[in-house]
């Protein structure tokens, strides 16, 4: 490992307080690193690229890491990463991605993550998203998530991608049996000529099962964001989405809404708002002694980390 | 200490201008309790604005410590030593009280200082620090550290726009310890009797213009007279 790929791995999947139970670091495409525990397995597929991660019934507060780290120019990276998690089990997930490009061709990577989480298990999934190198060529990454939970079942998903990616399609599918909560925190920070698409769609089909989407956005340059979520509510449930976009230069962002309760106890919610930083917020932090530039980057640092 | 000379404040309207401040000559003293009342409309908001900088005089000239002000920005100003607390307190999505407090105070405060700072207006620290300055706190709670951002900021001089509003569960009795103990220049926009006691001065608006400077016994006659000739107005 040099000193690009560890500072690489340091961005995407900084070590966790939490004990680490497995890992898998992968590398151009190939796995530069892997070590599974008693609880947790990691077992390479045989028909595609990727690994299926087996975790027991009833493991506590472990920690698993997958990076993905790209330092080659022109590589088109695709992965399956399928999740099984066991019962009862509480284990917090580190992944995303990082391309160093230098070259003058693009560089991709397609990771598409699937996850079927138990009765009552619990996951905490932090998925970062790094792009650099000064090459011409593209940092692209397009995560796709599938997420299938059964009763009693919680996952928390935390998305991080500050600027870079010069381009990201991100989209995120569930299914959610009854009484399982899923909470999403979408921070996306894109600058210059950089576009990033999210896509959520969720399917509440359990009694009162419960998703709760917060995707806050800041969009530099002329950089283009475009965010749509698609709720579904077959069952008596609750479905909250709240888009907050922060525009800077000549940035755009779109928000595109779209809920159906199939079933008349659903409750669904999507909240949009897209603006400049508010004249106030810039004022009070002035009054307290910032400068305007520093007031805008403490209030986008507070928006995207806080 | 700091002075008002000519200040004037102008804004055109479709048809003609009108004068929301006019010809405003004010002399703020070191140390002293500066209240400033008058009836909704009068320009108590906007002498105070204009004091910090979010409004800048169409007209005269703002001095602060023997150095003209009138064109800083307000950070610049913040810089030189003028605080001030907002009428209707400002929330952000993402910043915790904590940060707020340390962005005043321009360091970073172990949790003792913090608790100083917000146990001043009645807040227990351990409840508040870690929690985000947004709308999920009450107007009250709001209040209270839009005062507490002032007290960390030590600055010269101390700015509150109608502090007491939405003060809730919390007496004025507090509030007007706060501004006692305060070593500043405070100048206080305020209809509030227990707040005017306080002064050392207060200065009547009225339409625009200082209609009054004197002590709260000075003024008080005037401040009746005008609310009932209001009210008189209003009704007749």
């Amino acid at each position: 490992m040099d000193k690009i790929d560890k500072s690489l791995l340091e961005k995407v999947s900084s070590l966790h307080e939490i004990k680490l139970g497995a890992f898998n670091i992968r590398k151009n495409g190939e796995v530069l690193e892997r070590k599974t525990s008693g609880e947790i397995d990691i077992v390479p597929k045989k028909d595609k690229p990727g690994i299926d991660i087996i975790i027991k019934p009833n493991v506590q507060n472990k920690a698993v890491h997958i990076p993905v780290i790209i330092t080659a120019g022109g590589l088109n990276d695709l992965v399956y990463n399928d999740f099984y998690v066991g019962e009862n089990s509480f284990v917090t997930i580190v992944a995303g991605c990082g391309i160093h490009n230098t070259s003058n061709i693009d560089s991709v990577h397609n990771g598409i993550h699937s996850f079927h989480l138990g009765k009552n298990s619990h996951i905490k999934y932090i998925e970062r998203h790094v792009g650099e190198g000064k090459g011409k060529g593209g940092k692209i990454l397009n995560p796709t998530t599938k997420i299938y939970q059964k009763e009693n079942s919680i996952m928390e998903i935390e998305t991080l991608q500050l600027g870079g990616v010069t381009s990201s399609v991100r989209k995120t599918y569930a299914r959610l049996g009854e009484n399982a909560q899923l909470n999403v925190q979408e921070n996306i920070l894109t600058e210059d000529k950089e576009t990033a698409t999210t896509l959520f769609k969720v399917t509440l089909e359990g009694k009162n099962s419960k998703v709760e989407v917060v995707s806050h956005s800041v969009a530099k340059g002329k950089s283009y964001q475009e965010f749509k979520s698609d709720l579904i509510g077959k069952a008596e449930c609750f479905g909250h989405v709240e888009c907050d976009g922060i525009l800077l230069d000549n940035a755009r962002i779109v928000s595109v809404p779209m809920i159906d309760a199939i079933n008349s106890d659903a409750s669904l919610v999507h909240e949009a708002a897209i603006g400049k930083i508010a004249g106030d917020e810039l004022i009070k932090l002035m009054t307290l002694g910032l400068s305007e530039e520093e007031a805008e980057d403490v209030i986008i640092k507070g928006f995207l980390m806080g | 200490m700091l002075k008002l000379e000519n200040v004037s404040y102008l804004v055109s309207e479709k048809d003609n201008d009108k004068d929301i401040l006019k010809n405003i000559n004010l002399d703020f003293l070191k140390g002293k309790i500066y209240v400033i009342t008058g009836p909704n409309g009068s320009g108590k908001s906007t002498l105070v604005k204009l004091i910090m900088g979010i409004l800048s005089p169409t007209e005269g000239k703002i001095v602060f410590n023997d150095k003209d002000i009138t064109n800083l920005k307000i950070n610049e100003r913040a810089g030189l030593g003028i605080a001030y607390a907002f009428q209707q307190p400002v929330t952000f999505k993402g910043l915790k009280v904590k940060d707020l407090l340390n962005i005043a105070s321009n360091k970073e405060n172990d949790f003792n200082t913090l608790c100083d700072y917000l146990s001043k207006v009645g807040l227990c620290a351990k409840g508040y620090i870690n929690r985000p300055l947004d709308d999920k706190l009450s107007g009250g709670e709001l209040k209270r550290i839009e005062l507490a951002m002032v007290l960390a900021r030590n600055a010269l001089v101390n700015i509150f726009d109608e502090p007491e509003a939405g003060i809730d569960l919390w007496s004025f009795e507090n509030l007007t310890k706060v501004f006692k103990e305060l070593k500043s220049t405070t100048i206080i926009v305020s209809h509030q009797t227990k707040i005017l006691e306080i002064a050392d001065t207060v200065i009547l608006l009225k339409e625009g213009k200082v209609e009054k400077i004197g002590s709260n016994s000075e003024v008080k006659p005037l401040l009746h007279l005008e609310m009932c000739g209001k009210l008189r107005g209003e009704n007749g």
